[in-house]
């Protein structure tokens, strides 16, 4: 029992900015980011909100799928970067889209999309009718220390969503969280209460570059093997691995360790960025609009990040 | 053969080193590995030899690795 991908859309800012760009404003230069990350540009949120991308990106999937607001019966939106603490961007976004379905947030930083895939199988184990339209939005340009280059260069922002119908094309899911603040972590706001010492807590993302490549590698290469051994496929079956946009060097390793042909892995990560729980389905949906994706393609999908947490999957494309 | 020549071999295969250049005494940045490479070695290492391995700042050199190694074989 889990469901089919009826429609995929994204959202994206119309500012790009360039590692030249960035090198006027800090200290580093074209060649330091793209032999360390593999990014030549990536948007960020200027004009627009991330509300605003997360519109964008569910009315595209609607479109794309065929189903309107009115008809969704669930809305889970995967962030950590909303414009509101409350409401949910789940919620915020319901209003806009003019759907009256139950709508909430869920955070499972970069492996959001995962997780609400997974929270998504449940309900359509309850109701295999259900339609159910995920969005994963974030704009971490928000979170990062724009004084500090080794994230400031890595995160952009974007959306990609996806609409669920009936259907039994989900094959396999695997999630994992390992409780962990220092590796990825970003505080949240402390407020101004008389009563206690201000936060000691930078107000930023904080990363330790090395340890997060070392677990991202292992859980990555950990994940695609298991939920290929759940679904009984093997590495020359699958059609296509759509991983996290972490960072390219993280994908060169866990292809270098993989049974699957690297040309199979697809990746936007130069022109995108990381853009945390959007990068999946944004790549997703790339894809799909480009037409590369064929109807009973075996899809394998695999994230990672703040947690911390990870998850993968097998789908069947049967759009 | 021996610890050093084992990781030697890595460095060529995985980094694509050049077998002549490294020395004990090498440095990361003499063999141009930046930070990220060290920890790519640290896994492949870990791999070879079946044990775990902290890269910590202290192991600067491919001597530093070797001894470290050879530690955890003990």
């Amino acid at each position: 029992m889990s469901f089919r991908i009826l429609g995929t859309g994204s959202g994206l800012p119309s500012l790009c900015k360039t590692n030249d760009d960035l090198a006027k404003i800090m200290d580093t230069d074209d060649e330091w980011i793209r032999t360390r990350t593999g990014i030549e540009e990536r948007r960020i949120c200027g004009e627009e909100t991330i509300t605003d991308l997360a519109e964008l990106a569910a009315k595209r999937a609607l479109e794309d799928s065929g189903v309107t607001a009115e008809e969704l019966d669930l809305i889970i939106c995967a962030t950590l970067s909303g414009d509101y603490i409350t409401p949910s961007m789940a919620c915020v976004l319901q209003a806009r889209i003019g759907a009256k379905c139950p709508a909430f947030d869920l955070n499972a930083a970069c492996t959001g999309f995962l997780y609400a895939m997974d929270v998504a199988t449940g309900y359509f184990a309850r109701n295999p009718k259900m339609k159910i339209l995920i969005v994963a939005a974030e704009a971490i340009s928000k979170l990062v220390d724009w004084r500090e280059r080794n994230t400031s260069v890595i995160f952009a922002d974007g959306a990609g969503a996806v609409v669920l119908g009936e259907g039994e094309d989900l094959l396999a899911i695997r999630l994992t969280a390992k409780g962990n603040t220092h590796a990825l972590a970003a505080p949240n706001v402390s407020g101004n209460c008389p009563f206690r010492k201000e936060s000691e807590l930078e107000p930023f993302l904080q990363m330790d570059g090395k340890e997060v490549f070392r677990f991202a590698v292992s859980s990555m290469c950990r994940d695609i093997k298991t939920v290929m051994k759940l679904a009984g496929v093997t590495g020359e079956e699958i059609d296509y691995v759509l991983p996290h946009q972490a960072n390219m060097r993280i994908l060169d390793s866990a292809i270098g360790r993989l049974d699957i042909d690297g040309e199979k892995f697809l990746t936007n990560i130069n022109c995108r960025g990381n853009t945390s729980a959007a990068a999946v389905p944004l790549l997703l949906d790339e894809v799909n609009k480009a037409g590369t994706l064929k109807k009973g393609n075996l899809l394998a999908m695999s994230s990672f990040g703040g947690g911390l947490t990870t998850g993968a999957c097998i789908l069947r494309w049967s759009k | 053969m021996t610890t050093f020549e084992k990781v030697a071999n890595i460095l060529v295969d995985a980094k694509d080193c050049e077998a002549d250049k490294i020395k004990m005494e090498s440095t990361w940045a003499e063999l141009e590995l930046d930070s990220l490479d060290t920890v790519e070695l640290v896994m492949n290492l870990e791999d070879e030899f079946s044990i775990s391995l902290e890269m910590n700042e202290d192991m600067k050199t491919v001597g530093d690795v070797v001894k470290a190694i050879d530690a955890a074989l003990e």
